[in-house]
């Protein structure tokens, strides 16, 4: 299988507090991160708020410049490309389908959007809205309706049928389950996974959910403190963890199932901050096994098999 | 055991047609877990907010009972209700930037909350505070004393709403989803803690949440809610080893769990969206989305026992379920 994108030791550096009496401080949100995601795969990435999977998400959608390194999506280039031939290549769908859609644009100008800025005209618009509304499980008659005449899930498949209409290769999800009931979830889980094996979409999909990403994904990307830690194959990342940082991610996941208990994910109290990154292995503050190497030499990626790994003891 | 908080057919209707809360019967026992779980609009925080008598204005409570460690909460007066709140009874919300005072330190909203329900000075009060930290997991309790919340961590703030929580040794905590705005491995471990106190101080917990996965792993009895009603309510274990409301079963099936469900093979779903329920709705409020239902369903819904203790409102028989939940 080709890549559909390809990532290669891609930084993204913020600037904050650029204010009149704080020293700038700069925040390392993506920290030299290669990955190639499979055409026709869905690759997930996971971690905890402020692991850098989000500006991830940005940078291979174009949205951000990335600081150093290269983005190749389809082959080509992500910088060299036009705006418009980037949006027929990759497009989103983001968390909170509340303030993700426009309130004051009916559902048809909101999907019809990509297709108007594409230079389509009026009826072909309508028309591709109504085929696309269907596909995605709504009526075509709800192109008339204002977003908050919809419920969330309806307005999640807006969302999608939003990133759809221009027919794109690559859709790239950040969390886009995450603000919806758990029964709603389910509904929109099905409709990716029918979508993408239907039009033969590659998915990025992004969560902090790690038993979605198990439920929908053929490769999982473990982000912290914006660099991939583990990459490994669903299974092998779900049966045999081998960074401690993803073992705890799956420890914390509590299935219904009554009389296991919460466990320890013995990871202290301490909290990443990406503007100040610890030196040696990064995750060693909260590391249940770190030896005192791991605050001093750092780890190296390392392939175990085929599962990528950035651990010292691993 | 006994009985801590004894809440019989609860109803909540706010000045729209709709009703929140349609007759919600709800037992906590001391040093018991209970878990209120459900959907959106289910009106499991309505609920929990009625019983403390926080109402949104122009929400209106009725109630058969409402008692409190025996005694009738349902007639107390604002300022006696006032007295019992973060005293006896003390509640964490889902996000705690916006439940603590972001122009007052850690260190001050904790002492207030002690010297306002048991007087004493502030020193002691402050004491008090700086142990509270460091029994809910808070290194450095001294310095935190005299920070801002904006200088915490989401999950740091959690820990000091639980400790600010504890200043006056409740008997009731009601966390009203305490661990949504978390990440999964600091929602591990405040729940660790809250299980920890619960065995430490004998805490009754009302746990309002729309997770199954924290319900299984925290409740002692569960109940379920579904458009302001309670479809089922068991002990955890009869609930997980036979749910048999079919939203039960439906909610259930939507949660993918690792290693159960093969990868891409369709989750279950409940198809349909919660109806908004108007005042003197009849029958099952679940009939429209429910694969089960017949015309009996309209008008009337049989309250059942599957077994001591396990109840659910539906008209299918305990015995519908083919084969038990695997």
């Amino acid at each position: 299988m080709s890549a559909a994108i390809e990532i290669r030791d891609v930084a993204k550096i913020f600037r904050q507090g650029t204010g009149l009496f704080s020293a700038p401080r700069q925040v390392r949100a993506v920290d030299g991160v290669s990955l190639s995601m499979p055409a026709g795969g869905c690759f997930g990435i996971v971690g905890e708020s402020g692991c850098g999977k989000s500006t991830l998400a940005r940078l291979i959608l174009g949205l951000h410049p990335p600081t150093s390194g290269d983005i190749l999506v389809d082959g080509q280039a992500l910088g060299a490309m036009g705006r418009r031939e980037r949006a027929r290549l990759i497009q989103p769908v983001f968390q909170d389908p509340f303030s993700s859609l426009n309130p004051r644009r009916s559902i048809r100008d909101i999907v019809g959007l990509p297709l108007a800025a594409q230079g389509i005209g009026g009826r072909e618009i309508t028309s591709r809205v109504g085929a696309m509304l269907e596909r995605v499980g709504l009526r075509a008659e709800m192109a008339h309706r204002l977003p908050s005449q919809l419920s969330g899930g309806q307005r999640q498949r807006v969302a999608i049928a939003r990133a759809l209409v221009l027919g794109p290769r690559i859709v790239v999800c950040d969390e886009p389950t995450s603000a919806l009931d758990v029964s709603v979830q389910a509904q929109i889980l099905n409709l990716l996974n029918e979508l993408r094996r239907d039009l033969g979409l590659t998915l990025v999909f992004i969560s902090h959910n790690l038993a979605v990403v198990e439920h929908i994904c053929d490769e999982v990307a473990v982000m912290y403190l914006g660099r991939v830690v583990e990459h490994a194959d669903t299974d092998a990342l779900f049966h045999a963890p081998t960074h401690p940082y993803t073992r705890a991610l799956l420890d914390s996941v509590l299935t219904p199932e009554p009389g296991l208990g919460i466990p320890d994910v013995g990871l202290g109290d301490s909290y990443p901050d990406p503007a100040n990154i610890p030196p040696g292995c990064r995750f060693h503050p909260r590391c249940p096994i770190a030896e005192a190497r791991c605050a001093i030499e750092t780890p190296a990626p390392r392939m175990i098999g085929t599962r990528r790994v950035e651990c010292l003891l691993a | 055991m006994s009985t801590l908080l004894d809440v019989q057919d609860l109803r909540v209707r706010f000045n729209t047609a709709a009703e929140a809360v349609r007759g919600v019967s709800v037992r906590v026992e001391t040093g018991e877990t209970h878990c209120l779980v459900g959907e959106s609009g289910c009106g499991k925080s309505v609920s929990a907010l009625a019983v403390m008598g926080l109402l949104a204005k122009g929400g209106i409570r009725t109630a058969d009972r409402l008692e409190f460690a025996g005694q009738d909460i349902s007639r107390l007066s604002e300022r006696q209700m006032s007295r019992l709140r973060g005293d006896k009874i003390a509640m964490i919300f889902q996000e705690p930037m916006t439940s603590l005072n972001p122009a007052y330190t850690v260190g001050s909203q904790m002492a207030e909350v002690r010297m306002r329900h048991r007087g004493g000075s502030k020193r002691e009060a402050l004491d008090r505070a700086a142990a509270l930290l460091g029994r809910v997991g808070i290194t450095a309790p001294g310095m935190r004393l005299a920070q801002y919340p904006h200088q915490l961590s989401g999950g740091l703030r959690q820990r000091v709403m639980i400790a600010m929580a504890l200043m006056c040794d409740p008997e009731l905590l009601i966390a009203d989803e305490p661990t949504t705005a978390l990440d999964v491995t600091v929602q591990a471990q405040i729940l660790r803690l809250l299980m920890e106190l619960q065995r430490e101080l004998g805490l009754a917990i009302l746990l309002i949440t729309h997770d199954l996965g924290i319900v299984a792993r925290m409740a002692h009895r569960v109940s379920v809610m579904y458009a302001g009603k309670v479809v089922e309510s068991a002990t955890a274990d009869s609930l997980f080893a036979a749910p048999t409301h079919p939203y039960t079963r439906g909610l259930l099936d939507c949660v993918p769990i690792p290693g159960k469900v093969a990868r891409g093979a369709p989750l279950g779903s409940i198809p349909g969206t919660v109806p908004r329920i108007p005042l003197g709705f009849q029958g099952c409020g679940f009939r429209d989305r429910c694969a089960h239902a017949d015309a009996s369903c309209a008008t009337i819904v049989p309250q059942q026992t599957r077994q001591p203790g396990h109840a659910y409102a539906c008209r299918l028989p305990a015995g519908w379920v083919a084969e038990p939940v695997a």
